[in-house]
């Protein structure tokens, strides 16, 4: 009896490791922080400047969630119509066939390649790709950012959406078909309606996803520390900031770096929080 | 060999040595000739697995919507062989109520009725849509059970009002017949018995194909029975002289209960 | 009863039949387009990253500018190797996981026990969070943990400690659901034999959830041996192979990283790329086959 009771205090402390561990990364992030905040004030996430000149340093947040922001929801939306295809793919036109099974594995080894792989194909093979179609001079910025994060999310997209459009009822589609639908129409009128909670959560998913990515948008994005200038500006994430200046910063520099990494934090675990609340309102 | 055609004058549904086979070699439904009665009860029956189902769903190719699917033979509606016709046209003139009541839970009752017009991107006027609501609602006597409900979603309905409305539903095209496959299987008996009688009464605007897996329905409001055995149709007649008179010894232990 | 009457509409079959198949075409040429990357990928890493492996590839440690430039201007293969990344990955990544693991199928475990319990709902929506916090913010807790006050200075450790948070979401809740597939009569089983708690869960439940367990590890493992974010300012990277966790330690993808920011080592990094690709995706395979056994296995 005493050794079970023993087993079970053990298995509870190990439980609250996940408390320390989650508490630790807040106060640390929000000490490290605070020095900044001081020094610039809440008007540090919407200020417009990075100037790291000894006597006139000024850092603010603005241009690294603008970028992460643009970024990340451009990527979104190029991937849009690419994961919902392969879910419709998967889960409704081929299901249970062999190809889709073949697809559905293809699709999750994206998920398996390393951030900083992509990023070198991203600048040996994309970027030139892009350099030639003249949309950019050098190839770098948001646009060809946001493409290789596309890439990257389309696993995140996909995978819980397929999910969810095959568990819509057969049922109900043959309703739809024994009225005269044709498979579009079932779709976008039985399917859709059905699974649309969990499609949506799947995507705001993706875009949690696509908020933290750091090596493969730092290769891409031209590191430049203003606000992009358009769609092929170059610009910089919060990610990237951090992954570039953090070696070497202190001071003041550091605590901004640290401030962004909290905001980051906020941003990043607000959209999970939505997407994980939406899927339990659905189920 | 028993009879399995009846003479009827203008059949609406004519079937010629249908075979149908999920997998190579496996047929469900095996050559099966029939004329359908216009604007009659018509039950399908048979034990488990002996491919009644399979047999309605190809009224309206129902069936094409699995791979792998081979048929053999033809079926035609009022001459015009069915699979030369569109499957959209086809399934507005051929409806279906399936075993296990299923509104589309998105949309309200009114949506519901309507929802073969809006799935064949057919716009109406208000006023011909709520026509069509109101009188698919009357025929099936939901009417006065929904009508201050029309907007609200369909789940707080019982599973008979639910079926009902299924049925209103697939009348709402006004198709010339009605495929019901094992419709009140889920329904308690109170439910049962109101959808037979409304089938009874359907039966003078619509012609009705059912399968069922209760004798007694069939005895009960069919005009004419088919009884299948093993994919085969062994014995078609009218429901009384099929009772009372079996002609082939399955049907006989079928009907007696020896198996089934 | 009167019959519904059908009011007159305009009939639009074939026009909703091509639609239908203009869409599935769309959808047919879109899923292609998404895997399309894949290839691309793969097949440029292999082809430019085999010429440089050899068996040196893998003991020696790896070579410093000044080498690689001389190599390149006498245009011979550039020497040395990526030793010191392989052992540092190696080090690093066992640390995480004698840190993650065990804690790791503790709570899984836990949770597992006490399903219904607020606490363990509570527990269970911070490790959701947990798991969504970018990589990089792991590397800035465990700078500041770390490097700053444990072993002042840049350090295995201080890497090991970031890749262990990300690791351990992702152990907790294989651990959980693993438990979960276990049929209840045989947790059941162990205990009415008398076993004490411990032993229920060291020598039935594991055991009997090895293949879930092992798919959970398997995947997490994949997952941080590609991180590079987090290494950068926790373990720093080095040029020799390194045994002491509380030094800066090499790591392939930091490798990686060095080669592609030096213009005489660049040639380097496909070959480490296509090492760290096979390994990571030969983790991502194997833990999938097994995944995919378990399912079989419970169908019957």
């Amino acid at each position: 009896m005493n050794s079970d009771k023993l087993t079970k205090t053990i298995l509870f402390s190990a439980s609250l490791l996940v408390l320390i561990v989650a508490a630790g990364i807040m106060f640390s992030l929000i000490g490290g922080a605070i020095p900044a905040f001081k020094a610039f004030g809440l008007k540090f996430i919407i200020t417009n400047k990075w100037n790291p000149t000894e006597g006139h340093e000024v850092y603010g947040a603005l241009p690294f969630i603008a970028g992460t922001l643009i970024t990340s929801i451009l990527a979104l939306i190029i991937c849009l119509p690419l994961a919902f295809s392969t879910s419709l793919f998967v889960a409704e036109y081929f299901r249970n066939t062999r190809v889709a099974n073949i697809l559905s594995s293809l699709v999750d080894l994206l998920a398996g390649i390393p951030s900083i792989v992509y990023g070198l194909w991203g600048f040996y093979t994309l970027r030139p790709f892009i350099v030639n179609l003249g949309l950019s001079d050098q190839g770098f910025g948001i646009f060809t950012s946001s493409l290789i994060l596309a890439i990257m999310i389309i696993p995140f997209a996909t995978s819980l959406s397929t999910e969810i459009i095959s568990m819509v009822p057969d049922e109900l589609k043959e309703a739809a078909y024994s009225l005269g639908a044709t498979r579009l129409e079932v779709i976008f009128n039985v399917i859709i309606p059905n699974a649309r909670s969990g499609i949506i959560a799947s995507y705001i998913l993706a875009l949690g996803r696509a908020l933290g990515e750091t090596m493969a948008v730092t290769m891409l994005i031209g590191n430049s520390n203003v606000m992009p200038s358009g769609l092929f500006g170059a610009g910089n994430t919060m990610a990237s900031i951090i992954a570039n200046q953090f070696g070497e910063a202190s001071g003041l520099k550091l605590s901004s770096l640290i401030a962004i990494g909290l905001i980051l934090f906020a941003i990043t675990g607000i959209v999970n929080s939505i997407g994980k609340y939406i899927i339990k309102q659905f189920s | 060999m028993t009879e399995t055609l009846i003479n009827i004058e203008k059949p609406v549904l004519k079937v010629r040595d249908l075979s149908i086979a999920y997998e190579a070699g496996k047929y469900a439904v095996k050559e099966i000739n029939a004329d359908i009665e216009s604007k009659a009860i018509t039950a399908i029956m048979g034990p488990s697995g002996c491919g009644k189902s399979t047999l309605l769903r190809a009224f309206n190719r129902m069936h094409e919507l699995y791979p792998n699917i081979k048929t053999k033979g033809a079926i035609y509606l009022n001459d015009k062989d069915i699979h030369e016709m569109s499957t959209i046209e086809l399934r507005r003139k051929i409806g279906m109520v399936f075993q296990r009541p299923n509104p589309f839970p998105t949309m309200n009752i009114y949506e519901n009725v309507i929802a073969g017009y809006k799935l064949n991107g057919i716009k109406l006027k208000r006023s011909e849509r709520d026509e069509i609501v109101e009188k698919s609602l009357t025929n099936v006597t939901l009417w006065d059970e929904v009508k201050d409900s029309l907007f609200k979603k369909g789940t707080f309905l019982s599973g008979g009002q639910q079926q009902r409305l299924c049925i209103a539903r697939a009348i709402a095209f006004n198709p010339e017949v009605l495929l019901l496959d094992e419709p009140t299987s889920a329904l308690d008996p109170v439910a049962t018995a109101r959808i037979e009688d409304l089938l009874v009464d359907l039966k003078k605007d619509y012609t009705i194909l059912l399968v069922t897996h209760n004798m007694s329905q069939a005895a009960r409001i069919s005009d004419n029975s088919m009884f299948m055995y093993l994919g085969e149709l062994v014995e078609y007649g009218k429901t009384d002289t099929m009772f009372t008179n079996p002609k082939d010894p399955r049907t006989e232990g079928y009907l007696t209960g020896k198996f089934g | 009863m009167a019959v519904n009457k059908i009011p007159a509409f305009i009939d639009n079959i074939d026009g909703r039949n091509k639609k239908n198949k203009l869409f599935l075409g769309l959808v047919i040429a879109m899923s292609l387009l998404t895997v399309v990357p894949i290839f691309f990928i793969i097949s440029k890493i292999i082809i430019n990253g085999i010429g440089q492996i050899n068996f040196n590839f893998f003991v020696q440690t790896s070579p410093d500018s000044l080498q690689a430039m001389t190599a390149i201007t006498n245009n011979e293969t550039i020497p040395g190797g990526i030793a010191n990344g392989i052992m540092g990955t190696f080090l690093i990544v066992l640390v995480s996981s004698v840190m993650a693991i065990p804690v790791g199928m503790m709570i899984g475990i836990y949770l597992y026990e006490n399903q219904d319990r607020r606490y363990s709902n509570i527990l269970r929506n911070i490790t959701e969070i947990l798991q969504g916090v970018p990589s990089i913010v792991l590397g800035i807790i465990s700078y500041l943990w770390i490097v700053k006050n444990i072993t002042n200075g840049f350090s295995a450790f201080a890497g090991s400690v970031a890749l262990s948070i990300m690791m351990l979401p992702m152990i907790i809740r294989s651990t959980e659901e693993t438990m979960k597939m276990i049929p209840n009569e045989i947790r059941e089983a162990a205990f009415a034999m008398g076993a004490p708690y411990h032993n229920v869960i060291l020598r039935v439940l594991i055991p009997t959830g090895f293949s879930g367990l092992s798919t959970g590890i398997l995947l997490s493992l994949s997952r941080i041996l590609g991180e590079t974010a987090p290494l950068m300012m926790t373990a720093l990277g080095s040029s020799v192979i390194n045994y002491n966790i509380t030094k800066p330690t090499s790591a392939v993808p930091l490798l990686i990283w060095e080669f592609y920011n030096d213009p005489n080592m660049v040639k380097l990094v496909w070959s480490s790329s296509l090492f760290l690709m096979a390994f990571v995706l030969t983790l991502n395979i194997l833990s999938r086959r097994i995944a995919a056994k378990r399912k079989i296995g419970k169908k019957r």
